[in-house]
């Protein structure tokens, strides 16, 4: 008897081993994720007219004015004119040279001469800025924050994923309420930020950087003449030419010239045809690196040009010699001021004053009193969305909050008491504009603080965590092998460790007085326990082993793996990963295939010449072109699966597949009757298949709960998932009378499908004993004995008549083998039975984990299901075909298995019809069983969706074990068949010696207790650095190309989709572990109870 | 009997290099607007003939296939009827290995089909000249320990070169530089020709530099 007490340990050690090594990637994502993925909580409260933004009337001048809203307008008419990447210096004007310097001539110095015209003969209507723009400098990004007045962050939490349409208040939201015409053109990415906001609107195409023209040129064909016609409120242009010159080009490149000279004749055309009520802007949303490029926030990026002319005099005195600087977004509350709009209600701009300055009656004193009410109001407005913010959200510093609490009450009440008495004098005035714009930059810092800055430190911390998390993997993997290994040490240290580093931190906060943070605490906890091992693995390295065997890989693995990691360097691969991964898995599998050619074991020996192969032990001719047979099927399941795919948006010459859609929305009978007949025959289908395994390894008439269930509850699955599919896809077409029970019907049977999954696992966790019996009896002599006894034996006499009868028959049947396979050993019989104890139960585990997944997919999504199982089922039998078997451990799963199987848990997520961009999250899953919606509570959505999303990360590792388990399986299978022809003769044996053939019983892997469990640490580990590396990738990539062009389109949520594939495969992996050792200590008391029953 | 033996590998293999060399240049004499990239397939076809018909002329002029000495036309006539048919097993196989592998089904059947050709032309026309429609000879050659010869030596660094050069071949498609020769299948077939001549210089070179390692079975 093994001492039970010390496996047992041992495999609680092992999961709390995976639990740390998980804790340690968790804190390197999140730790990374606080630097990089600044998030912000989006308000869908508006602005209006009648509402005004603070207590008290509304200020001076406002009231009783026509078209006044909160202030007075100015102007009835803008023209918006964006260029795109107008970098400041692109506008500014060409300093006369001073001699003795060298003239430096730049293709993009001194092009816009309009704009130094004017402002040199009008100097008192025009005023150029370096507008400020906030990272991230996208321009998505920008554009959101030009109408909105915030800042955006990649993740506005709240935000709708589906679609990118802006849903806080905004500028274009402000003005289509007043009843003013917007009319756009230009790039279609205000398409999808304002979806049906403009009355007139000419969208091109922004996706082809390297087209210079196109949107440019259809803007001019519609400008002049929109102008003209004269029916527009607000003429928004944005011009994208000199932004697609900056990335194909960079802006030395005389096109750049060319790009410029042209919209210096478009802004003098404009100017042309300008009013007097009418306000001019020209504005860069961003500018650009020396190499053309944007999004991060160096200073070449973050100046852009800001121009403001109209044909009536704006400004008092003339304009500075230096330009001004303002944050871009003080145009948003200047805009809407000057138009007389309400300011957008998450506007945290500051206006700028100076255009507030009546020019009419040019009195010093007034004029500062019009500055400061528009700043009045502006803080106002700021200081109540600061409020609802904060009411809200967690994220602001409180002290800070407070400081700015105070400030803004104390400039209102001088402010109010300067209305009192409206000849007070000017330096209270001023001190009052002082204090105002005070606030409101002191706002404005501290959101920037809290929303808008990559912190380049928590990057790179949480990059080398994931990396040194990636290493420990890949050491421990190999540590776990060798001799001596013991994981107690190995866990409490780092413990112990990580202990020692939260309080240093903590203590360290403390005495700075700095807010604890979790994110931070769990990554020093995490960098305090891996630091231990790293040490200790760098001191024990040096001088014992070669620093080649730190890369264990087999050398086309290690390619792989290099390819698999740095293709999330590059945009287009992450693209098009769903091709380049059936790439990299079909090369795999030609590899798994080749290599076995090439050492000999596909094919017979007597095919090959050479006499030395023959003397090998080589397979059978059977078996070599079932390997071959094996590599072809599943290079079609491939092949089939990809059909079903989803194109990116990036790629607007592909087509998605149109069977990922629903039935409900096809609209022929006849093919949507044959569809269905071919989901519900994928279901049957994959039930059939797992009952036909079962069946060829156990029994499935035992009467135990399990196998009960797998008897008749998958069907019943089976025929709930069927008639909830009929019932969804035909729901238009039922009776009226009808529809109410259809309804009924489309409630209750997903989540009586989802019961019965749940009820299934629950049994086989409460008896996967059974499962045991159910194999143990899979010999077919055993059938008539063992047919009685159900359950467990109730009873002393039941216990007397039934124990033995089994423990005999399985001596029986050890002895009948032991003599025929003496060349083997006796320990080969009993790894069939144990095999087929666990991995009988996983796969029952994952038919039922598949089928409520499968119910939360489109119907049409069932064929990939089956594909799914059918190839891992391939793969799992390829791969065990080129495992040799280990007698009595070390077992190891080799790289290979392990690098396949997660690629094809990859390969999975797309050909069910994900892509990792938020717009293609499958969000109807949220409403299988919900039709009516969930109210207010929003993790049972976000738990269906993530289910939906990350249904084939969870399966794959759920179904982990089987690496390990299945060439124990395949072995016996085969040693079975051989033995079949000799079954009647073991039936005759008697046989009474129990005693001396005891340790028998022992199966391979539970003969060895401890190589077992560290094979499956080991297992978990290997899958967890294959994941653990693509993290790492994404994670480098994001913070590397942190600049790129397409950072926020494809690097970040690529980085998040990957970050959550981790986490769900990481918690089904641990699941999957622990299932696997239920199993086993389920069988161990089992056999314990058989053996003290035999020796009463 | 080993150096010469090299030597003569070495000979023929420049040959094979000219031979493609020459089917870049010679077709530009005769027909208007040829260009590898622009006319890739009108390319695939000649380079794929010449590279077969120096195949075939080696063949019979260096004759290194062990033939038996008194051997009929009418033998000959069969052998060379049933290479006929191997080859076009090789092409169908390899046709819908690109298939399997990720190469549209329908649309583009031409290109992957020529594809195949050239290919074949570089993997399995070799292989027919030396090894004949043998499949057994075949299999051992591809595998550890099975060449028996520098010629099967040098046809398996060949073989496996050209198609680790059509795998490579492959990478380039999905970048995003927008050059004309990141299509299907002109990348793959590029890297098939690379590799192709690459493994034609590597081959002798290598077997020159292992010749002490290596010992052959039958020599």
């Amino acid at each position: 008897l093994r001492p039970a007490a010390t496996t047992r340990m041992q495999k609680i050690s092992v999961l709390l081993f995976l639990v740390w090594v998980c804790f340690l990637f968790y804190a390197g994502i999140a730790l990374f994720t606080s630097g990089f993925l600044l998030t912000r909580l989006e308000l869908t409260n508006h602005s209006s007219c009648q509402e005004p933004p603070g207590p008290g009337p509304l200020p001076w001048r406002s009231q009783g004015e026509p078209g006044a809203c909160w202030m007075a307008s100015r102007f009835s008419r803008v023209v918006l004119v964006l260029i795109d990447a107008l970098r400041f210096d692109f506008a500014q004007p060409q300093r006369s040279h001073v001699p003795g310097e060298p003239s430096v001539s730049l293709p993009f110095l001194g092009k816009l001469g309009s704009l130094q015209r004017i402002l040199e003969t009008q100097p008192h209507h025009a005023r150029l800025y370096q507008s400020k723009a906030d990272p991230p400098t996208t321009t998505m990004q920008r554009l959101k924050a030009l109408t909105t007045g915030s800042l955006p962050t990649f993740i506005d939490a709240g935000s709708n994923f589906a679609s990118y349409a802006i849903v806080e208040d905004n500028l274009i939201k402000q003005l289509t309420s007043a009843g003013r015409r917007v009319v756009f053109m230009g790039d279609d990415t205000w398409k999808d930020l304002f979806p049906g906001a403009f009355s007139q609107a000419f969208f091109f195409s922004s996706f082809n950087v390297r087209d210079l023209h196109t949107v440019d040129n259809g803007i001019m064909e519609h400008l002049y003449p929109t102008m003209d016609s004269g029916e527009w409120d607000v003429l928004i242009a944005h011009f994208l030419g000199v932004d697609h010159c900056g990335h194909k080009h960079g802006p030395h490149h005389p096109e750049m010239a060319k790009k410029l000279s042209q919209m210096d004749q478009v802004i003098q055309g404009i100017v042309e045809r300008l009013e007097n009520d009418t306000l001019l802007v020209v504005i860069g949303d961003h500018g650009m690196t020396k190499s053309g490029d944007h999004g991060g926030d160096s200073e070449l990026e973050i100046s852009a040009a800001l121009f403001l002319y109209s044909p009536t005099a704006l400004f008092l005195r003339a304009p500075p010699e230096e330009p001004e600087v303002v944050p871009q977004i003080s145009l948003v509350p200047t805009l809407a001021l000057l138009l007389g709009l309400p300011i957008p209600f998450g506007n945290i701009g500051e206006v700028m004053a100076e255009l507030f300055s009546a020019v009419e009656d040019s009195q010093p004193h007034s004029s500062a009193l019009a500055q400061a009410t528009a700043l009045y109001l502006n803080a106002q407005q700021v200081f109540r969305f600061l409020h609802t913010y904060s009411a809200a959200a967690q994220d602001l510093q409180v002290e800070e909050f407070h400081r700015l609490n105070n400030l803004f009450s104390k400039a209102s009440a001088d402010y109010l008491r300067l209305l009192q008495s409206p000849q007070g004098a000017e330096a209270a005035l001023q001190t009052v504009i002082t204090e105002l714009q005070e606030f409101l930059r002191g706002v404005r810092a501290m959101c920037i603080e809290s929303w808008a800055r990559f912190s380049l430190v928590r990057m790179a911390g949480g990059a080398a965590l994931l990396a040194a998390a990636c290493f420990l993997c890949l050491l421990i993997a190999q540590w776990a092998t060798s001799p001596g290994f013991h994981l107690r040490p190995l866990l409490l240290i780092p413990v112990a460790w990580g202990l020692a580093g939260v309080v240093v931190c903590a203590g360290l906060l403390a005495t700075t007085e700095l807010k604890l943070d979790p994110v931070v605490l769990g990554a020093m906890a995490a960098m305090g326990s891996v630091l231990h091992i790293l040490w200790k693995a760098w001191a024990g390295w040096g001088s014992k082993r070669p620093l080649a065997a730190l890369l264990p890989f087999p050398r086309p693995v290690l390619l792989l793996l290099l390819i698999r990691f740095a293709a999330f360097f590059s945009d287009s691969f992450v693209v098009a990963e769903a091709r380049a991964i059936r790439f990299l898995l079909g090369s795999l599998i030609l590899l798994l295939v080749a290599q076995l050619h090439w050492e000999g074991k596909l094919l017979p020996p007597k095919l090959l010449t050479i006499p030395r192969f023959s003397a090998q032990t080589g397979p059978s001719r059977h078996k070599g072109t079932h390997a071959l047979g094996l590599g072809v099927g599943l290079l079609l399941c491939i092949r089939l699966a990809g059909l079903f795919h989803r194109c990116p948006e990036e790629t607007p010459a592909c087509h998605s597949s149109p069977w990922l859609s629903p039935l409900a929305s096809m609209v022929g009978g006849r093919a949507k009757n044959l569809w269905y007949g071919a989901c519900v025959g994928a279901l049957v289908a994959l039930l059939a298949a797992v009952r036909l395994w079962l069946r060829r390894y156990g029994n499935l008439k035992s009467p135990e709960p399990p196998v009960l269930f797998v008897r008749w509850g998958l069907p019943l699955m089976v025929l709930g998932t069927a008639a909830y599919w009929a019932l969804s896809s035909g729901a238009d077409e039922a009776p009226p009378r009808l529809r109410a029970l259809v309804t009924g019907a489309s409630v209750v049977l997903p989540r009586a499908v989802a019961g019965l999954a749940a009820s299934g696992l629950l049994l086989l966790l409460w008896r996967p004993v059974t499962v045991l019996a159910k194999a143990t009896m899979g010999a077919p002599r055993m059938r008539t004995v063992l047919t009685p006894f159900s359950g467990p034996p109730t009873s002393q006499a039941d216990l007397d008549y039934v124990v033995p009868q089994i423990y005999r028959h399985m001596q029986e049947e050890i002895r009948g083998r032991l003599e025929r396979t003496k060349s083997q050993g006796p320990l080969t019989v009993a790894a069939y039975q144990l095999g087929s104890v666990y991995s009988a139960a996983m796969v029952t585990a994952l038919t039922l984990l598949a089928f409520p997944l499968l119910l939360l997919h489109a119907e049409r999504i069932s064929l990939v299901f089956l594909l799914l199982f059918l190839q891992s089922f391939l793969l799992l039998h390829l791969l065990a075909a080129g495992i040799p078997i280990t007698t009595s451990g070390p077992f190891t799963v080799p790289w290979q298995a392990v690098s396949a199987w997660a690629l094809m848990a990859t390969q999975t997520f797309y050909s069910t019809g994900h892509q990792p961009v938020f717009p293609t999250i499958h969000w109807h899953a949220a409403f299988v069983g919900f039709p009516e919606g969930h109210g207010s509570s929003t993790w049972l959505p976000a738990l269906l969706v993530g289910a939906n999303t990350f249904a084939s990360h969870l399966l794959f590792a759920v179904g982990c074990p089987l690496l390990l388990l299945w060439p124990f399986l395949c072995e016996s299978q085969g040693s079975q068949k051989r033995r079949q022809p000799h079954g009647n003769e073991a039936e005759a044996r008697v046989g009474p010696e129990e005693e001396e053939e005891e340790p028998l019983m022992e199966m391979r892997l539970r003969d060895a207790p401890h190589h077992f469990n560290v094979a499956l640490l080991q297992l978990g580990l290997k899958y967890l650095f294959v994941l653990g590396i693509q993290i790492l990738a994404c994670a480098l990539a994001a913070s590397i190309l942190r600049r790129h062009l397409m950072v926020w389109k494809v690097f970040a949520p690529k980085f998040i989709f990957e970050a959550m594939g981790f986490i769900v495969s990481s918690v089904g992996l641990f699941l999957g572990l622990a299932l696997v050792m239920r199993v086993d200590g389920a069988v161990s008391s089992w056999f314990q109870q058989l053996v003290l029953a035999q020796q009463r | 009997m080993k150096n010469a033996d090299i030597k003569r590998l070495l000979y023929t293999h420049l040959l094979c290099i000219f031979s493609i060399i020459l089917s870049i240049f010679i077709p530009s004499f005769f027909l208007e607007n040829f260009s590898i990239l622009e006319t890739h397939l009108m390319w695939l076809c000649i380079c794929s003939v010449f590279v077969t018909a120096v195949n075939l002329v080696l063949y019979l002029v260096v004759k290194r296939y062990p033939n038996p000495k008194n051997i009929s036309t009418v033998h000959t006539w069969g052998i060379s009827y049933v290479c006929k048919w191997f080859y076009f097993l090789c092409l169908f196989r390899l046709s819908c290995n690109f298939v399997l592998y990720g190469a549209p089904l329908i649309e583009l059947v031409l290109e992957t089909f020529l594809f195949a050709v050239i290919l074949s032309t570089f993997t399995t026309v070799p292989c027919l000249c030396l090894l004949g429609p043998n499949l057994k000879a075949w299999l051992r050659v591809f595998s550890r320990n099975g060449v028996t010869s520098v010629w099967e030596n040098s046809l398996q660094i060949t073989t496996i070169s050209s198609f680790l050069g059509t795998w490579l071949g492959a990478f380039p498609i999905p970048l995003d530089w927008e050059r004309p020769w990141q299509v299907w299948p002109i990348s793959c077939t590029l890297g098939a020709t690379f590799g192709y001549v690459a493994g034609l210089v590597i081959s002798p070179l290598w077997i020159y530099w292992n010749r002490k390692q290596l010992t052959y079975k039958n020599n």
